[in-house]
């Protein structure tokens, strides 16, 4: 018979229904009602009864009256003339002395958003907020709520804020809860002014309540307390204490609000205290237990527990076993396992993980194998010792000759071979038996990687590679980028020649401009094309640290799921906050984190770490023989020598990969220099910066900005030195160190018999050619030099660390003076560290090693800073936007192979840039902090 | 927080839809239906973003349940109160299905209206819904002024889930220890995961506000005793009687905090069935069976199997509805099994051997032979080699809980922890207990 109310043909009519709900039997009136429900919720329009129904509404009957209310939340917001008509029912039932129709009254009324409704509604509701039975105060908590959607101003100016305020304090718990759940979304549309005004009394309150109130108020409050920030690490732990019990409780959502509680404040706890470590073990088990629940909960704390393993890895190391994959686990939950597996691996547990992987890898759903081969890669990768048994594994796979499982083990297999070079070249032979079933853009790309890269072990490599020249005009860009460099390397094993030819004018200039290299010069494109690769590195799919800290902070909620921040899937207002761990405190015994804002600490102690790598890739490029550019034409023409068309198409080509087409002919990368270089110089180091560039494929475009130079400076007062003054800067042009010097002649006699000479220095800065004065200097004459520099010279830790003493003789005498460079004179042009590595090495750079840094008073958008820095070699790697903040994350190398990583915060609001520096040689720190401010304020 | 619910059928007609929040608008309805319930892929996720709005499903037979929202909340919560309002709706009409979800649509909106507000859930415990939800007849209109107080305050209140005033001529109850057993297990013998999940369920018929207070043989509580007591009887019975528990979760009812402090489980039981705890262990766990798997191909059509099964408890019990499946491959063109025991037979549409034993007694063991005979093919995959899957139930408990102690106290009635009758069963089943192959 009720199948009938479902019915939604029209012959249902609204005639019928009209006649049955202004029936007086009251069961027909009611039956007509349900009738109307059950066509509203099917979609069909039944706004045309609005009248009847409300008609119903004063009835004594709760049944009925329900369920006219839910027909009234539905409609009277398109029928707000008729909606008034039930003004005057609600305010009676606010009356009521049946404590639940005054609940429902006033929880109805709050869901009606009409203007002239919600007028009438604030009487009634004051009088619920201070209702005698908690039922009706619990609900009309949640009402201010409501009321504040529809309009905010109207609740702040009747004050319902305080009085929700004050049922914080109620003696009921439900009330408590719901109003902490009302004013906890109330505030997040208010982030600045504190409404929950959380101090330590009313978290005492909180902390109460907790204990006392049903499962979804626990959520509320846990939710609540994990935005509060203690004062100190006391606090701190004494707030954990009372939250643990909660680790217990059957209901999923309250053990990870815990959790999430927990985590926040965890942070505050100095890490030698016992209580730190009871509360590691104490959270690892509970997290186990999530496990155990149905599989849609499954798999939100497995999203939550990839958060924490990233975070805090002790906590769950020894549980590798619990993520082991069941046949029967859904899809969603297979995978996220995985994920987590692969974060656990250790040398400890490689060989149960390798047994499980290896099974997985039969499986039935294509994504989850694949994911499972390339596991098997990360774990060699991750850990060396079971190298060999991952590949041996990857081999088998191979063996089964299921497509896309020998496909995905190539990809990965060519990684190890990056990883460990020259171990495991035994399998080349395995790999080239499948070349046929190779059908993904990827897989061809790593098997060609792979042949060029051991074509001297591969007897018919030449063959190998013309079969896949063959298609070469129809292959993906990724495929034929490899390609080209392999061919040529290829090419350089064996000396013969051959240019692959090609639509792409990207590809064709890279392919040509490694012709070239070659026919100039073998020995130096060997140098080029087989340089060290850069670094594999071990973790994949890391977080940014600020991203992670910021869902740590959101653990339970969406943002965890999706893995994002909120304001990424959440409109408008809500979710803007964005909120940070807390900051460790220095309280009594513990001393151990830097404030915020003051600069490193414990210089002197570290053993020097300013040590220059040997075989460094711009050290090896010193040594090219080629002609530098004479002088920095913007338009270089065809027929200039080759070394400058070398690098004019070089770099071109390779900025242009960047470009949607590259601008064929014009030189980028050279505007920098000034006209004051010496022609035919051997060795300069200004080719540096242009084959360095090759290997920076995404830098390059902000070259043309030039590096910061330093005004001049008196260097040797004429004073102290017989009449002859001496001012200078450094300058880094077209990837050289220049020393620009300006010496005048205050004396009555002519000078003659330049030189000059460097103390030992911090980072062996010492001058590639002698100093040229070509004419001796004049009276009152003042002469320009620009001597170039090299970074090849002998090593002395100096203080302060970019001192420099100088040592300048002529025909008169020998005089010393020292003088400071900007350290970014050592920022070289192939600084820009690859996304996934600059992540892996933030993680792995221990946080004794972070400085912070405060630029005060700075006015300039993130955009024009990042610019301003790449100018001088300082590479913006990845940006990110939080609401009103910018974050840069940039790299910097310098001429040593000091890397130092930087995080950069704007904030439109205040004129304060936060700088965070990273460094494993945290003697320099301080120096490029400081040149950061230089550089944007010049 | 929540700002919808809805509820399909397979075909993806709405059947319940119920609106908290003016951000979700009927097209969310349809968007649902469209990309995820007529999606063609099989569904990779429970939360699905479409548009910036976020949908959990959860599906209970061919009923879908979807809660949507615009707002960051907080997921597992979602999908907690999904689960409990599955509960509470069996608890009020059974089975979900779309015809009992039609014949009771007016009651699942009043359900609806009560145990979520403005997307914030309420009280949805049963035992106190039941108290005034209209619908059913179950509540006369007219009730007392007191009966009106003695509602709201039980659904507001600290004790939400039992009410005042029952009474039982005789106070009884009822424990059952129900465990699951789990087990993954190498085909060489090697366990390679084993865990118990365990969960005690109380029916308790008792009167007016009893104060309990249950034990078991958990080590720690065991070691404590034996450490405070120093008797040699405390210390013989702890050595090997105890276990270790790796966690445990409690009803609401529990106090979480005096567990925390003097791991003691006191609390107000709600009235009838409910879930005590929950627990897990993974620390010497008898397995009732083992599986011994042997599978041998021979040539390219056919495959020989046999599986031996050990029963590893004391040969005074008796194991019941005893299943083994042994997976065939997808290209098997006929089976012929012979078993020592019980029935077996070849089921073409699950692609398994299913092997059925109705009893079998403690340190028996039992085997079973097959010839798969495969058709041809040149389907290059090859066979995944599923897991060799088991059933059964065992009359302990195989994680080794034992229930030491459950006193009643309820000082203003005159009745005592003695005249209470108690009883307590224990049932071992298998959960995911799978032998590779």
């Amino acid at each position: 018979e009720t199948n009938k109310l479902y019915c939604t043909s029209v012959k249902c009519c609204i005639f019928e229904l009209k006649a049955e709900l202004n029936s007086d039997k009251k069961e027909k009136k009611k039956e007509a009602v349900k009738k109307v429900i059950a066509s509203m919720t099917v979609g069909k329009d039944v706004s045309a009864l609005f009248p009847d129904v409300v008609n119903c509404m004063q009835t004594d009957n709760l049944e009925l009256k329900k369920l006219v209310y839910l027909y009234l939340m539905n409609y009277a917001k398109s029928q707000p003339d008729m909606a008034i008509m039930a003004v005057n029912t609600f305010v009676k039932d606010c009356e009521d002395p049946n404590p639940l129709i005054r609940a429902l009254a006033v929880r109805t009324m709050g869901c009606i958003r009409v203007d002239k409704i919600t007028e009438y509604l604030c009487e009634p509701l004051r009088k619920c907020l201070k209702d005698e039975d908690p039922y009706v105060r619990k609900t009309a908590a949640v009402c201010v709520a409501k009321l504040h959607d529809i309009n905010a101003q109207l609740v702040e100016d009747q004050g319902f804020l305080d009085t929700l305020k004050d049922l914080i304090s109620d003696s009921n718990p439900m009330v408590v809860a719901n109003a902490v759940a009302a004013l906890s979304e109330i505030s997040e549309s208010h982030p600045n002014c504190n409404l929950l005004d959380l101090n330590p009394q009313s978290i005492n309150k909180l902390l109460t309540a907790l204990n006392e109130c049903t499962e979804w108020g626990q959520i509320f409050i846990l939710d609540c307390l994990a935005n509060y920030t203690p004062r100190d690490d006391r606090e701190s732990q004494s707030i954990c204490e009372r939250v643990t019990p909660r680790l217990s409780h059957a209901n999923s959502a309250v053990v990870l609000s815990a959790v999430k509680v927990l985590m926040k404040f965890m942070e505050m706890l100095p890490k030698d205290l016992d209580y730190y470590g009871t509360l590691l073990k104490k959270l690892a088990p509970p997290l186990v237990t999530l496990l155990s629940a149905e599989p849609e909960l499954q798999y939100v704390a497995l999203r939550n527990i990839n958060l924490i393993v990233q975070k805090r890895p002790e906590i769950l190391k020894h549980e590798m076993k619990v993520f082991f994959v069941k046949y029967n686990d859904p899809i969603y939950v297979k995978l996220e396992k995985l994920d987590i597996m692969i974060r656990l691996a250790s040398q400890a547990n490689i060989a149960q993980v390798l047994a499980e992987l290896k099974e997985y890898a039969t499986e039935v759903d294509v994504d989850f194998v694949r994911k499972a081969v390339r596991a098997i890669g990360r774990c060699a990768i991750k850990v060396e010792q079971s190298a060999e048994r991952c590949v041996s594994t990857l081999l088998d796979l191979i063996q089964t000759k299921v497509n896309y499982v020998v496909q995905e083990a190539i990809v990965v297999i060519k990684d190890i071979f990056r990883k460990y070079p020259n171990k495991y070249e035994s399998v080349i032979a395995t790999l080239c038996e499948n070349l046929d079933s190779l059908d993904e853009p990827e897989a061809r790309a790593a098997m060609i990687w792979i042949v060029g890269e051991y074509a001297e072990r591969i007897d018919n490599a030449d063959e190998l590679l013309e079969s896949f020249l063959e298609g070469f005009h129809d292959e993906s860009t990724q495929v034929s980028e490899t390609h080209t460099h392999t061919h040529l390397q290829h090419v350089l094993h064996k000396h013969t020649q051959n240019t692959p030819d090609s639509d792409n004018p990207d590809l064709r200039d890279r392919g040509y401009i490694y012709w070239r290299l070659l026919s100039t010069d073998p020995v130096a494109a060997k140098e080029v094309v087989l340089a060290e690769k850069p670094l594999i590195s071990e973790e994949t799919d890391l977080i940014e640290p600020t991203l992670l800290e910021e869902l740590i902070c959101h653990i339970g909620s969406l943002a965890s799921v999706y893995h994002k921040p909120p304001n990424a899937f959440v409109e408008g207002s809500r979710g803007v906050q964005h909120k940070r761990l807390p900051a460790r405190t220095a309280s009594g015994e513990s001393a151990e984190s830097p404030d915020a804002g003051q600069s490193v600490g414990g210089v002197s102690d570290a053993p020097p770490a300013v040590i220059p790598s040997q075989g460094d890739l711009l050290g090896d490029l010193l040594n090219l023989d080629l002609a530098p550019p004479s002088a920095s034409v913007p338009v270089v023409p065809a027929s200039m020598q080759m070394g400058v068309d070398l690098l004019g198409g070089g770099l071109d080509s390779l900025v242009g990969l960047h470009r949607p087409s590259g601008s064929q002919y014009i030189a980028v990368g050279l505007a920098g220099g000034t006209g004051g270089m010496p022609a035919g110089l051997g060795g300069t180091p200004a080719m540096g910066g242009g084959l360095g560039d090759l290997f920076d494929l995404g830098g390059g475009v902000g070259m043309a900005t030039g590096s910061y130079v330093p005004p001049k400076a008196v260097w040797l007062p004429a004073m102290k030195a017989k009449g002859l003054e001496i001012s200078g800067t450094f300058a880094r042009r077209g990837g050289g160190i220049h020393m620009d010097l300006s010496l005048t002649n205050n004396a009555m006699s002519i000078m003659t018999d330049f030189a000059i000479q460097f103390n030992r220095n911090s980072f062996g800065l010492a001058p590639a050619g002698p100093l040229q004065v070509l004419t001796p200097l004049a009276q009152n004459q003042t002469i320009d030099v620009s001597l170039p520099l090299n970074t090849n010279g002998p090593i002395m830790k100096m203080e302060p660390l970019n001192n420099l003493q100088v040592a300048v003789k002529n025909n008169i005498d020998v005089f010393y003076f020292s003088c400071q460079y900007p350290i970014s004179l050592l920022f070289v042009e192939d600084g820009k560290m690859d996304r996934q590595v600059f992540l892996a090495t933030w993680k792995d750079i221990p946080s004794e090693n972070e400085t912070q840094y405060q630029i005060k008073d700075f006015h300039l958008n993130s955009d024009a800073a990042s610019t301003k820095l790449q100018g001088s070699n300082v590479f913006t790697v990845a940006k990110r936007t939080v609401d009103a903040q910018d974050l840069l994350y940039q790299s910097i190398k310098l001429t040593n192979g000091i890397w130092a990583l930087a995080e950069l915060r704007i904030q439109s609001i205040t004129p304060n840039y936060m700088l965070a520096l990273k460094c494993r040689a945290p003697e320099v720190s301080q120096y490029i902090c400081q040149c950061y401010e230089l550089l944007l304020r010049n | 927080m929540i700002g919808g619910l809805f509820i399909y059928n397979h075909k993806g007609e709405v059947l319940i839809s119920r609106v908290y929040r003016d951000d979700i608008g009927r097209n969310a309805v349809d968007a649902f239906r469209v990309n995820v319930i007529h999606a063609r892929q099989q569904v990779r996720s429970p939360v699905t973003n479409i548009a910036r709005t976020s949908f959990f499903h959860v599906k209970r037979s061919n009923i879908w349940l979807a809660a949507v929202t615009k707002q960051n909340v907080n997921a597992a919560m979602v999908f907690e109160f999904l689960y409990k309002m599955c509960d509470v709706m069996t608890a009020y009409f059974g089975k979900i299905s779309e015809e009992n979800i039609k014949n009771n649509f007016v009651l699942i909106y009043e359900l609806l209206d009560e145990i979520l507000d403005f997307g914030y859930p309420q009280n949805s415990e049963t035992g106190a819904l039941k108290t005034f939800i209209t619908q059913q007849g179950i509540k006369s209109q007219p009730q007392t002024k007191e009966e009106q107080s003695q509602i709201t305050s039980q659904v507001t209140g600290q004790i939400g889930w039992r009410r005042e005033g029952i009474k039982y001529r005789r106070n009884e109850l009822f424990l059952d220890v129900l465990e699951s057993v789990n087990l993954l297990m190498s085909p060489q013998g090697q366990v390679l995961s084993a865990h118990v999940s365990g969960r005690v369920v109380m029916k308790s018929y008792l009167s007016g506000m009893p104060e309990c207070k249950f034990g078991m043989n958990d080590k720690i509580v065991i070691d404590k005793q034996g450490k405070a007591g120093a008797s040699d009887e405390a210390g013989k019975s702890s050595g090997k009687q105890s276990i270790a528990i790796d966690d445990c979760t409690f009803h609401q009812c529990v106090r979480l905090s005096k567990f925390d402090s003097e791991r003691s489980i006191s609390f107000i039981p709600p009235d009838g069935e409910y879930e005590l705890m929950r627990y897990r262990t993974t620390k010497d766990i008898i397995l009732p069976f083992r599986v011994i798997p042997l599978v041998r191909e021979v040539g390219r059509t056919k495959l020989e199997v046999k599986v031996v099964i050990k029963s590893n408890f004391k040969p005074s019990l008796l194991a019941q509805k005893i299943e083994v499946r042994i997976p065939t491959p997808l290209n098997t063109s006929g089976v012929q099994v012979i078993c020592m025991k019980g029935k077996a037979k070849y089921k073409a549409s699950e692609n398994a051997i299913v092997w059925k034993i109705k009893r079998m007694a403690g340190m028996k063991e039992s085997q079973i032979s097959a010839e798969i005979e495969l058709l041809p093919t040149n389907d290059k995959k090859k066979w995944a080699r599923p897991p060799i899957s088991m059933n059964f139930e065992v009359p302990f408990a195989p994680s080794g809980l034992k229930v030491r102690y459950l006193k009643v106290f309820e000082s203003k009635l005159n009745y005592s922890d003695h005249d209470v009758i108690k009883w307590v069963r224990y049932i071992g089943r298998s959960g995911i207990y799978e032998t590779r192959c």
